[in-house]
């Protein structure tokens, strides 16, 4: 953290943004119903301010409303005023909207690939934001656009103004649309969850990229995340937003230490922590046995031999009873690759996998089939893994009606498993679409969990829910472990929650394992620079949020 | 994609079910503002024209006989290509046969050809694409199949069938029917190829659930709205080939009045007696319009995605 944080330019700095009074509503609603109602914070230059929230919080419309990009066909602004620099962007004309947005205030986005434009050369897509908006000759251009493809550190910036957005990776993309955004030098800088679709090690680049240019620019920032420990590395001030309104308004010391109203207080302490749980090691039977797993695809082609792409390889691991064992890593780690095969999702190139001493690898038909009772997944997108044509409760007991339990039996154990993940029994009946993300995760781990499985595979099975919700997940998962004794294969990408849930934790790159071992001792004795690099990349690691305290570093 | 023969609309309509087809999110987010949709487009003013119309000619067809009509293949030489009178509304044709008979008899052949094709040419469709969409080694043999079918005209194609085996309504039916299929097979095996992968399958793999069952239960239905669509566009389009075939002399044997029969006998006295085309192609083109219209209200009607934006 700079300086700057604990003494902010205040009396100099007159704010960048100020936000009085908003009401975003929804145009045609029969009864008035409001997105975000009576907004007020500002921002001032040289400042970070987060604005934190759940997803329906009203994050996001406050910031389309300060960039004049509301749809307009479905939200409005109802009331209030936004003053960008004094100047009211509510009553601004379309016209001087689009001035503003260049020169004033610019935004980025979360997912770089779709904030560009795929067939035009990214050093293009830059120069375009000149030439509209300044008289510049072409080669006066063209070094601007190098001298800031430089200043968001991305190398040989001659070969990348050429290139095309697909030959670059996520976190040059995102380096480009900064540049785009910030080429004009505007006063203000709206940041909408900009690092969220990035792995770790690139969204600490980018985040101490946005930092430094703030601090060089003097550029005043929203940053909108979801994440509190993206919050506790880059905040000056924060924002807590939840159903449509401010709930708190402070500086990061006091909310993060110090929360006054109780959601703040239950968001803050929902945040998983990088400090390992202390567990008794696991010693049940070894239920689950992986060795040499390695899973190679290749493109059949009839001329010539197809590419073939190594996902995983030489994977050793092995899970006792009641063991989380979490398997960790950056995307194309080969993480998924590893709890498909174990499904048998996909077949495994070489190698063993034996659950209880059979090997799933090598079973078909029957034998296949009988092997699949002992072990389930849970997936990462609730919304998209039950099937919505069918009732919840038709979803729940297909695998025991696949084994042969009579319906009224399975329907009873089903009512049973509803209320063990602390739903209604009642809801059975209804469909998926009636539920939240969060019920729908509860309802696939009750699925999951109807045959009695001895190991239970979960693929980012927290990734895709708000964090309070994330937390409940988890515990409930953690309930169940202990009432079952049931093994869990845990797959994530997400350091904090490994550390929170895992017994064991194995890191994967680029297919292969590169460290294994106790959660405490990967966590706090790292051996390898990788998995050293994967800690020192995850955002809030020097705050305890449970119990609202900074962390010595270590 | 190759033309097969058919004039323009039969063309235009190709395109249309497969941009809803493949790739779309399978599922239905809400159920119930999905019927609400569903009812309100069809309520609208040119759909419900066409289920009018649609539901009159299906009235004729079941009613024929009770409609004033004669024999419509009772010949009588003596009163050869006569104009409209109070005995023969719609005069008669050059074997002094009742038009307005004929015409009304013709909408039988019309429809069972339409109503056939499109049922045999989804459910044989639905099952390769349901073979080639889940089984891996036979998708590359039946979709190069597929291709070469498509290669081919269908008209000619129809024409080539018949002639192998002697015209009758049956042989016209499998003739219209066998170059549509490729389409309904690539539609389905679009779906299955893009569901088969979502989560929900793989969790049903997981459960032990056996292969047909997981086709059925989870896979099948997620082609069914864009079967529905496709299902009436070759409904329209297999009207339209058997009266060209029809018409060419290759359709059906002459004593079977149909529409295309009836204007492929009637093209000699056109200048005399134009009504011998103009009532069976007002009749035709009237038919196929309604039913290309209630294609298009329900692919509007079965898309979520527009159910969402209203």
């Amino acid at each position: 953290m700079s300086m700057e944080t604990d003494s902010p330019p205040m009396d100099k700095s007159t704010p960048v943004l100020i936000i009085d009074n908003l009401s975003v509503r929804v145009v045609g609603a029969q009864a008035v119903q409001y997105v975000a109602e009576n907004i007020s914070f500002e921002v001032k230059s040289g400042e970070t301010l987060c604005v934190v929230g759940e997803s329906g919080s009203g994050k996001s419309v406050t910031a389309l409303s300060v960039m004049g990009l509301l749809p307009k066909e479905s939200l409005e602004a109802s009331g209030g005023a936004i003053l960008v620099e004094g100047e009211n962007v509510l009553t601004a004309g379309q016209k001087r909207l689009r001035e503003l947005r260049a020169t004033r205030m610019a935004m980025v986005f979360q997912e770089p690939m779709t904030a560009l434009n795929p067939v035009e050369p990214v050093g293009k897509q830059i120069d375009e934001v000149l030439r509209v908006h300044t008289p510049l000759s072409k080669t006066e251009r063209r070094e601007r656009v190098l001298a800031m493809l430089d200043s968001v550190h991305l190398p040989e910036v001659k070969r990348i103004y050429d290139a095309y957005p697909h030959q670059l990776s996520g976190g040059q993309r995102q380096r480009i649309v900064i540049s785009m955004a910030l080429i004009l030098g505007p006063r203000l800088l709206i940041a909408d969850e900009p690092t969220t679709a990035l792995d770790v090690t690139t969204q600490k680049q980018i985040l101490s990229l946005i930092r430094e240019l703030r601090e060089k620019q003097n550029t005043a920032v929203m940053f909108i995340t979801h994440d509190f420990g993206v919050v506790a590395e880059i905040a000056d001030r924060i924002v807590v937003m939840n159903r449509g309104r401010v709930v708190e308004v402070g500086r990061r010391e006091d909310i993060l230490s110090g929360p006054r109203q109780p959601y703040t207080r239950m968001l803050v302490s929902s945040v998983p922590s990088l400090i390992p749980r202390k567990r008794s090691a696991p010693a049940g039977e070894i239920v689950l046995d992986v060795a040499g797993l390695a899973k190679i695809f290749s493109e059949v082609r009839i001329f010539g031999r197809g590419r073939t792409v190594t996902a995983a390889e030489e994977v050793n691991l092995n899970i006792r009873r009641g063991e989380v064992v979490g398997v960790v890593g950056e995307s194309g780690s080969g993480k998924s690759t590893v709890a498909r095969c174990v499904v048998r999702l996909v077949n495994p190139t070489s190698g063993a996998i034996r659950i209880k001493g059979c090997d799933i690898a090598q079973a078909a038909g029957r034998g296949l089939r009988r092997l699949r009772r002992h072990i389930q997944i849970v997936f990462q997108d609730p919304y998209r893994s039950i099937n919505p044509r069918r009732r919840v409760g038709d979803s729940i007991i297909e695998g025991l009606i696949n084994f042969g339990t009579p319906r009224n039996q399975a329907l009873g154990k089903a009512r049973g498993l509803l209320r063990v993940v602390g739903l209604d029994p009642d809801v059975i009946q209804r469909y998926p679409h009636q539920f939240s993300g969060g019920e729908r995760q509860r309802i696939c781990i009750a699925r999951a969990l109807a045959l009695d499985p001895d190991i239970l595979v979960a693929d980012e099975p927290v990734s895709s829910l708000d964090v309070s919700v994330q937390a409940q997940v988890l515990k409930l998962r953690e309930e169940i472990r202990d009432r079952t004794g049931i093994a869990v294969l845990f797959i994530t990408h997400d350091l904090r929650v490994a550390a929170q849930v895992c017994d064991t934790i194995v890191v994967m790159q680029r297919g292969r394992i590169v460290e294994a071992g106790p959660a405490e001792q990967v966590l706090t004795g790292p051996r390898q620079e990788y998995t050293r690099a994967l800690i020192n990349a995850a955002p809030g690691r020097y705050w305890d949020f449970q119990n609202f305290r900074p962390l010595p570093p270590s | 994609m190759p033309a097969n023969g058919n004039p323009i609309p039969a063309e235009a309509l190709r395109e249309k079910p497969l941009e809803t087809a493949p790739g779309r999110q399978p599922g239905i987010d809400s159920a119930a503002s999905a019927l609400a949709h569903f009812k309100r487009t069809l309520r609208r003013g040119p759909a419900l024209a066409a289920v009018l119309l649609l539901a009159v000619v299906v009235g004729v067809a079941f009613c024929a006989p009770l409609l004033g009509t004669t024999d419509p293949i009772a010949i009588n030489p003596a009163l050869r290509l006569k104009l409209p009178s109070h005995e023969h509304w719609l005069g008669t044709d050059a074997y002094g046969r009742d038009v307005y008979s004929r015409v009304m008899y013709g909408s039988r052949i019309s429809l069972i050809v339409g109503l056939g094709a499109a049922l045999m040419g989804v459910a044989v469709g639905l099952l390769i694409g349901v073979i080639a969409g889940y089984i891996r080694l036979a998708d590359a043999v039946l979709m190069r199949v597929m291709d070469g079918l498509m290669a081919i005209p269908g008209i000619l194609l129809a024409i080539a069938l018949v002639s192998l085996s002697g015209a009758s309504l049956f042989t016209v039916l499998v003739a219209i029917t066998i170059p549509e299929i490729p389409r309904v097979v690539r539609l389905v095996r679009g779906v299955i190829l893009s569901v088969r992968s979502e989560p929900y399958v793989e969790a049903a793999i997981s459960l032990g659930t056996r292969v047909p069952t997981l086709l059925l239960r989870h896979m099948v239905p997620n082609t069914v709205p864009p079967l529905v669509v496709q299902g009436t566009y070759i409904f329209a389009s297999a009207i339209l080939t058997e009266a060209i075939l029809s018409f060419l002399g290759a359709g059906l044997p002459p004593e079977n009045s149909s529409w295309g029969n009836i204007m492929a006998e009637g093209r000699m006295y056109f200048q005399l007696r134009p009504g011998l085309i103009l009532y069976p192609g007002i009749l035709l083109s009237l038919t196929v319009l309604s039913v290309n219209v209630l294609g298009d209200a329900l692919r509007d009607a079965l898309d979520p995605r527009l159910a969402r934006r209203l």
